[in-house]
């Protein structure tokens, strides 16, 4: 399985903070975002966001960023703390 | 020495100095920071703030953020306590503290572990205003001051 995270503005339109997705036939975060977004519009539309910012393991990635059975991959917004 | 921690709780910035001071006899100089909730953002009145975090990799970040820290100044001690959920104007929100050997180095790493957190570690703050809630946006200036560091 492979653990989906989503945080702040990026939670509240997902309509939820966490969604295990079957590991099989992901191979990149990209693939994620797509099967997310096959499973409904609210995911499609909080992730097509421009400044959306991706983690894997908690270390930032990009969309190309190889993903598999046990990662932790996690969306959210700009940061904003201090 | 070093000490991350994310809390609900406020902190004692005199208890925190107290224990830069003795991590060692060779401490010269301590710089901090306090952020502090602010009563106004963007011409609206703010009643609230609430704060959010990814636990673990916030803790990673800052320390990653310390780490580059290090490398560039003497660093002795550093201890940065950011803290999350409910917040009021005047809250004390983010403790950021450096022993150094002299002052330079604790001025600059100070400033460089704020200016860095404010843009790397993951936190993300919600305004109560009378117009309603809203997601704060990273600050064009906050970009800017930790991409100083860079050049």
């Amino acid at each position: 399985m492979i653990t989906c995270l989503f945080f702040a503005s990026v939670k509240e339109e997902a309509g939820t903070d966490r969604i295990e997705l079957d590991a099989e036939g992901i191979n990149d975060v990209s693939s994620v975002i797509a099967t997310l977004g096959s499973q409904s519009t609210q995911f499609a539309d909080a992730l097509a966001r421009e400044n959306l910012l991706i983690a894997v393991n908690q270390t930032m990635v990009d969309s190309r960023q190889e993903v598999g059975d046990g990662d932790e991959v996690a969306f959210f917004p700009p940061v904003t703390g201090g | 020495m070093e000490d991350v921690r994310v809390q609900t709780d406020e902190f004692d910035a005199g208890e925190e100095i107290r224990r830069l001071r003795s991590v060692s006899s060779e401490v010269g100089g301590i710089s901090t920071f306090v952020g502090v909730v602010r009563d106004i953002n963007e011409d609206d009145e703010v009643s609230a703030l609430y704060l959010e975090h990814y636990p673990g990799m916030t803790e990673k970040q800052i320390r990653t953020i310390i780490a580059e820290a290090r490398t560039r100044w003497d660093v002795l001690g550093a201890i940065v306590i950011h803290r999350v959920g409910q917040l009021y104007p005047a809250d004390p929100i983010v403790f950021v503290g450096v022993a150094s050997r002299h002052r330079g180095d604790a001025f600059d790493a100070c400033e460089f572990i704020i200016d860095y957190l404010k843009t790397r570690a993951t936190f993300w703050k919600k305004e109560q205003t009378l117009d309603g809630d809203r997601w704060l946006e990273t600050r064009a200036s906050d970009v800017e001051a930790a991409s100083a560091w860079e050049s």
